[in-house]
């Protein structure tokens, strides 16, 4: 077995069992912890893959900044009493969208397996993108030259999430809203 | 002998993409279902790369760059309405957010 494979294998259990966890687990906290390990694992298999720039954000960006923010909001409502919601539903209700989400996953796969003998289009190979100056080099000519547009685009969205983020924080609660 | 190829890494996204989607489904907290919708995005993100090993472009990386950005303001933006839901109703149940049908 070599080193890739056996590293594959190590990261997606852990990204697979985690992902399960997060699903299964009552409480906020021990989701979002969950949620963290399986992050990790994503980064390990970007960088197998040979995304060392994308590894790299996905640790700086998700285990850094968005999960902060989720377990800074946990913090902020006080929820870490554990709630049993997955009780709750009907057990109908829960075998059919059990069945339906393993089916959309069969079909899922089964065209993604079709992909398995395809030619590559391309020719940036890992030796030449090594030749070229590297992966980090490559995407940030990509990102200031042909997707130049959709980097602006960027920015005006992350205007609006802070107009709107800012909004929603201003506001006052509403008086004789229901307080249940 | 069998060596790491894009197509596996194709199937665990997928995998965790429908974990993600029936935790989207079947959970009633507001804050896990954010976190579920996260893990739908991570599985997309994967396959992004996949794919741009598969064709030997580096397109695909740009786009999770772009997926990475959209996913941190929808969590910013998301989490602000759940706390903005919390300072008006004391829940972050998603059943007892029912003030259009009452």
């Amino acid at each position: 077995m070599d080193f890739g494979l056996l590293a594959f294998s190590i990261f997606s259990t852990i990204a697979i069992l985690g992902s399960i966890m997060v699903i299964l687990k009552k409480s906020p906290v021990a989701a979002a912890f969950s949620l963290v390990l399986v992050f990790f694992a994503f980064a390990g298999l970007y960088a197998l893959m040979g995304a060392h720039l994308v590894a790299a954000l996905q640790i700086l960006v998700y285990t850094g900044a968005i999960m902060v923010l989720f377990v800074f909001v946990i913090m902020l409502l006080s929820q870490d009493e554990p709630v049993n919601d997955l009780k709750e539903s009907s057990g109908l209700f829960k075998g059919v969208s059990v069945l339906g989400i393993l089916g959309l996953m069969g079909l899922l796969i089964r065209a993604v397996l079709t992909a398995r003998g395809m030619v590559p289009t391309g020719t940036l190979t890992d030796e030449k993108i090594v030749s070229m100056g590297g992966n980090v080099r490559l995407i940030s000519e990509g990102i200031f030259t042909d997707h130049v547009f959709h980097f602006e685009l960027t920015s005006f969205l992350l205007l609006g999430a802070v107009v709107s983020t800012v909004a929603l924080a201003k506001r006052k609660a509403v008086s004789g809203g229901s307080k249940a | 002998m069998i060596t790491l190829e894009p197509w596996m890494m194709l199937v665990v996204s997928m995998i965790i993409f429908c974990i993600g989607l029936l935790g989207v489904i079947l959970r009633k907290n507001l804050l896990i279902m954010l976190m579920c919708v996260e893990l739908m995005l991570n599985g997309v993100n994967l396959s992004f790369v996949a794919f741009s090993k598969m064709h030997q472009i580096l397109d695909g990386h740009l786009t999770v760059l772009f997926v990475m950005t959209v996913a941190a303001a929808e969590s910013a933006v998301g989490l602000g309405l759940v706390i903005a839901l919390f300072r008006n109703l004391r829940t972050v149940d998603s059943d007892q957010i029912q003030m259009l049908r009452d």
